[in-house]
């Protein structure tokens, strides 16, 4: 079971309280409605299941239930960093294995 | 029967405490503190079991938890059976009852043996390449067949009657396995302060030096130290020692699961005792201390019972007191089975010869056994094993062929070296290194904050091993964060020491078929087998171990895999790192189901929710039906009736006069704050910002996709608070999509959600009488239709409790949804009870529900939809703002595979006879003349017989459902075709008049 550290109540959690919400930073348009057939495919469709760094969203669902932002190597299925949402994607990572 | 092969003063147990045990019905006597298996030796018993596939006769291969071979079925009561337990491990106790298994009709006469004669057939892959014709006799013979005979214990058939406790825990150190090593990390570790946990598979600590007679460490016997250190161990008030419990598991961030056996060793374990307790620890480091396991020797018929570990019969000697035999031969390539040849010598039993597959071996422990008279052969193998329910001789042969000579015997001590445990640490994701020249993997790269010492790391001798271990164990507890301190590193005055071995098959391994030298005892898989795989085409060690099976027995290949591994590099011609070793995958040992599930099992399971009116439900007779965690009222029968006559006289009575529902657990979630509107407008399809304060509106949300994924009505309470309900099973997955995209997406609204669902409890009361009814309890709100109009809202009192009030249908008829306060729901509830009751109202159920919705042609969302429904298919377009810019759903909602004709539309299903009710799920095809397969061109979502319609109704997704109506389909059955009109969704007051009557 994964320790998770909860950006927003400033502690490491278990796994258990928390719920994947799948990629981060897939940015809902405002203008969702005019989008092209292939912008929506991007948008709701198409996610990165990279090898190695993903950013991902979480929910401290049995906690503070807010969502929040991971960085995680799939490789290792470590945790990098945690942010809280609508941060920016963090550009330094600490401990990135590649 | 006495015990007649133990050896007086050998061994620690105390004499004095008799403990009667039986096995197979027989009755027989021990010691407390031996072990089924040491038991049982005591008594000259060697066969215990019969193989998996060729049922041959098997004895203990080792002294502890590696036993391939010695699994029995160990009986407390009829419900207290529990198969496949390791005699080896399992603890004797007075009283204690063992069968053994895979016999019929006896251990020593078993008719499934006629396999071995069959054996030629049932070589590596037989099960694939066997029963591949004809076709259908696979599920019809050869399964059912061949799962009949496989399996070894019997699973018990009677519920479980003993309960499992489960702990956390947290720690600086946590040390796996209790011998040399894993006591002097702990040592180190604990004089830092440091929370340290200690664990131990066995029910006593010292690991290896149960048998090492050599060691001896701060002036005492190795044992001796191994349990006072303990004892200073246990102590200490920062550290926990656990005997008898084992590592199984090794998880993400030092997270380890163990498993301690509680009671299975008492004879009486009384019923405040938990049979086990797992232990789920985090550890800030780990210490590994797992030693390493020996391996046999890979000879023909090398499973004779007798022939067993080296070590095996130095435990059973030293440790138990017991002899193995009377006239033992050793069969070796490593220095260790010397000692057990000496230890065995020294107790006064004849060893009769060892053969070292070894040219010219020199060493302290060679030099003992020749002065002590022991004959020893080098550069020769033993090529086969003589006897059959017992070994009787072995014949040996110069390694390079020659001469024979049988030489008689009783019991063979084998050892081809040492494999390090490292299964946690590979369970841990660390990476092994093969060391070419002792032969071993040991670990290499590490993944986690653990560190391997001892043998399990490949470091040999005890002194080295206890330097090692000591300086790790501090050097754990600093990086845990503890102060160094000065502690006593344990001192080694001796100790033993040996390594490298052999790997693979030895000369009388044999290479025709009717040779059986076993490398994995337990599945039966023998050298050939691992040969025959790889000139079958199998290359990756993986397909070898799947084709053969070496190594995915319950003991998980302890002592198969290097072996196995080996001959399959010999064979492939590859060097062994090359082809890689198999991946270690928990559990280490078997772990119970109910270690697993603990106290998670009947009523603990899964949560029961029952609302507040629940026991006015139970009182008017309910019978209940579970929705989720939800216990609903499902009908109310009357004596006398079923559940066909109690719904058709509920839907009557309802439309009639009028009927009383507990609709509590729809979801209900409270949106407040200045940007509700705005909010809503986003989540639901529909306009909200110019629905009045004091009116519902029935909404619809969609995923992004487009698709439904949920609806109910929203009361506006006031212009910056809606009171917003879902589905019975909706509630969370629609608060979790509300919170999703308040939080993350649209985060500038200023809006609070709240949970309301277990806080209101609400009373539907439905039907022409419902108002007559209601409104004498009702203080504060005007109850005219011109002041309460259908889909509205107020806030008032009834029976002077606060109430949201509701006016809505479910039912199609003049309606209301009381919501009161949880605590007075059931008090609200009986007192609109009595005041229905004066009207002639009855109670009504989940399935009248239904029932009455399905009438009016209201969808149910999961039920007329699946998630693949857009709004239009159910014909709810009307619900969809068609002015509004933005929802969730709007872009999907129009790909064009959503807005494509021919979708399935939700529409009405008559049966041409009206009697008959459709199943739901049933397929509907256009003509039921074609071939099969046919073209399926929509299902039933919804059927029910409806007695106010005087027939049979249903609702179903059919492709261009909608410019189908009038026409006829088919709904194919098992016993005929059912012919249906294709009509709206409507089936009753189809104008809707009745809201208002």
């Amino acid at each position: 079971m994964l320790l998770i550290r909860c950006p927003y109540c400033e502690e490491e959690r278990p796994e258990l309280e928390f719920r994947n919400a799948g990629e981060a930073h897939i940015a809902r348009s405002p203008n969702i409605a005019g989008e092209s057939d292939d912008d929506f495919e991007k948008f709701f469709f198409i996610r990165s299941n990279p090898k190695g760094i993903i950013y991902e969203r979480w929910r401290h669902m049995h906690g503070c239930a807010r969502f929040f932002n991971a960085v995680r190597d799939t490789v290792s299925d470590r945790f990098l960093m945690t942010y809280k949402a609508g941060e920016p994607k963090p550009v330094k990572l600490p401990g990135a294995t590649k | 029967m006495s015990a007649t092969f133990r050896i007086a003063g050998a061994g620690r147990l105390k004499q004095a405490k008799i403990a009667g045990f039986s096995f197979d019905d027989r009755p027989y006597t021990g010691i407390e503190g031996d072990t089924l298996a040491s038991a049982l030796l005591a008594n000259g018993v060697h066969l215990v079991g019969r193989s998996f596939k060729y049922h041959r006769p098997r004895g203990f291969l080792s002294a502890g938890a590696e036993e391939p071979n010695a699994l029995v079925e160990i009986k407390r009561d009829a419900a207290r059976k529990t198969p496949n337990v390791r005699a080896t491990v399992q603890e004797l106790y007075d009283g204690l009852t063992a069968q053994s298994q895979n016999r019929w009709p006896s251990l020593a006469f078993d008719v499934g043996a006629v396999s071995s004669i069959a054996s030629p057939m049932l070589s590596a892959g037989f099960y694939y390449k066997t029963f591949m014709w004809p076709k259908t006799a696979w599920k019809n013979l050869y399964e059912p067949k061949i799962r009949a005979a496989a399996g070894l214990g019997v699973a018990p058939d009677q519920p479980d009657p003993d309960h499992y406790s489960a702990r956390f825990a947290h720690c600086d150190v946590l040390v796996l396995g209790g011998g040399a090593a894993g006591i002097a990390a702990a040592l180190a570790a604990a004089e830092t302060g440091a929370r340290v946990i200690l664990a131990d598979e066995q029910a006593e600590f010292g690991g290896s030096l149960h048998f090492e007679s050599g060691a001896r460490i701060d002036g005492q016997d190795g044992f001796a130290w191994a349990q006072s250190a303990v004892a200073k161990l246990k102590s200490m008030d920062n550290v926990r020692v656990l005997p008898r419990t084992t590592a199984f598991g090794y998880y993400a961030q030092n997270f380890v699961g163990l498993v301690e056996r509680v009671s299975d060793h008492l004879q009486n374990p009384g019923r405040d005792l938990p049979r086990e307790r797992l232990w789920q620890v985090r550890a800030k480091r780990v210490v590994l201390a797992t030693g390493a396991i020996e391996r046999h020797m890979v000879f023909a018929d090398n499973d004779r019972p007798g022939i067993m570990l080296a070590s095996a019969a130095r435990t059973y000697l030293n440790h138990y007191g017991v002899a193995v035999g009377r006239n033992v031969g050793v069969y070796t390539a490593n220095d260790s089975a010397y000692a057990a040849a000496i230890d065995l010598k020294k107790a006064g039993i004849n060893v009769a010869a060892i053969v070292d597959l070894r040219d010219n071996p020199t060493g302290p422990v060679i030099d003992e056994a020749r002065a002590l008279g022991i004959e020893v052969n080098f550069g020769r193998a033993v090529i086969r094993a003589g006897g059959k329910l017992r070994v009787s001789s072995m014949t040996v042969q110069p390694k390079n062929g020659g001469g024979e000579r049988t030489i008689p015997v009783d019991a063979i001590l084998m050892s081809a070296g040492w494999t390090p445990s490292v299964h946690l640490f590979s369970q841990s994701r660390g990476k092994v290194a093969f060391n070419d020249e002792t032969k071993r993997f040991v670990p290499g790269i590490y993944a986690q904050d653990c560190v391997s010492v001892g043998a399990c790391n490949g470091t040999d001798g005890l002194s080295a091993t206890i330097d090692e271990a000591y300086a790790a164990g501090a050097k754990a507890a600093k990086d845990a964060g503890s102060r160094p301190a000065k502690g006593t590193k344990p001192k080694v005055d001796a100790g033993e020491s040996w390594s490298r071995g052999m790997l693979g098959a030895a000369p009388g391994a044999g290479s025709d078929t009717t040779v059986k030298a076993f490398v994995d005892f337990q599945n039966d898989v023998t050298a050939k087998d691992i040969r025959q795989a790889v000139h079958e085409g199998m290359r990756s060690i993986e397909h070898v171990k799947r084709f053969t099976t070496n190594g995915m027995a319950t003991d998980q290949g302890k002592t198969s895999n290097m072996h196995g591994l080996a001959i399959a590099a010999e064979t492939l011609g590859k060097p062994i790192p090359q082809v890689g070793l198999t991946t270690f995958r928990a559990p280490y040992t078997p772990v119970t189901f109910g270690s697993i599930v603990g106290h998670a099992r009947g009523p603990l399971f899964d949560p029961t929710r029952k609302t507040a009116i629940h026991p006015w439900a139970e009182r008017q007779g309910a019978v209940f039906e579970d929705v989720g965690q939800w216990k609903r009222a499902w009908y109310f029968p009357k004596p006398g009736e079923d559940i066909h006559a109690a719904v058709d006289r509920e839907c009557v009575t309802v439309r009639k006069t009028a009927g009383l529902f507990d609709a509590s657990t729809l979801g209900k979630i409270e949106v407040v704050g200045p940007d509700a509107a705005k909010f809503m407008e986003l989540l639901y399809t529909n306009p909200w910002e110019k629905l009045e304060p004091g009116r519902c509106r029935y909404g619809i949300m969609l995923r992004e996709d487009g698709f439904i994924y949920d609806d109910g009505v929203v009361g506006r309470l006031a212009p910056d608070r809606f009171h917003v309900t879902t589905t019975t099973g909706g509630a969370p997955r629609v608060m979790n999509h509300m919170e999703d995209y308040l939080q993350t997406e649209f985060p500038h609204l200023n809006v609070w959600l709240t949970s309301i669902t277990e806080q209101w409890a609400v009373i539907a009361v439905q039907g022409p009488k419902s108002r007559d009814i209601i409104a004498p309890l009702v203080e504060g709100i005007d109850m005219s239709d011109e002041a309460l109009p259908h889909m509205s809202v107020r806030e008032g009192r009834i029976c002077g409790v606060p109430t949201r009030l509701f006016r809505m249908s479910f039912s199609g008829e003049r309606g209301f949804e009381v919501n009161v306060p949880a605590d007075y729901g059931e008090a609200v509830s009986e007192a609109l009870w009595a005041e229905g009751q004066k009207h002639g109202a009855c109670a009504y159920g989940t399935e009248s529900m239904h029932v009455l919705r399905a009438e009016k042609g209201y969808i149910i969302v999961g039920q007329d939809t699946d998630g693949t429904v857009t709004p239009n298919d159910a014909g709810l377009d009307w619900a969809v703002g068609k002015k509004k810019t933005d929802f969730v759903g709007i872009r999907g909602m129009a790909r064009p595979d959503l807005v494509a004709k021919g979708r399935k539309q939700l529409v009405g299903l008559k049966t041409r006879d009206p009697k008959v009710v459709l199943e739901e799920g049933a397929q509907i095809v256009a003509d039921p003349k074609q071939a099969i397969p046919m073209k399926m061109i929509g299902h039933v979502t919804s059927s029910y017989w409806s007695q106010n319609c005087g027939r049979s109704i249903a609702l179903g997704l059919v492709a261009g459902g909608r410019d189908r109506t009038g026409e006829t389909l088919y709904v194919p059955m098992p016993n005929g075709v059912i012919e249906v009109e294709v009509t709206g969704v409507v089936f009753f007051d189809e104008k809707g008049e009745r809201l208002n009557g």
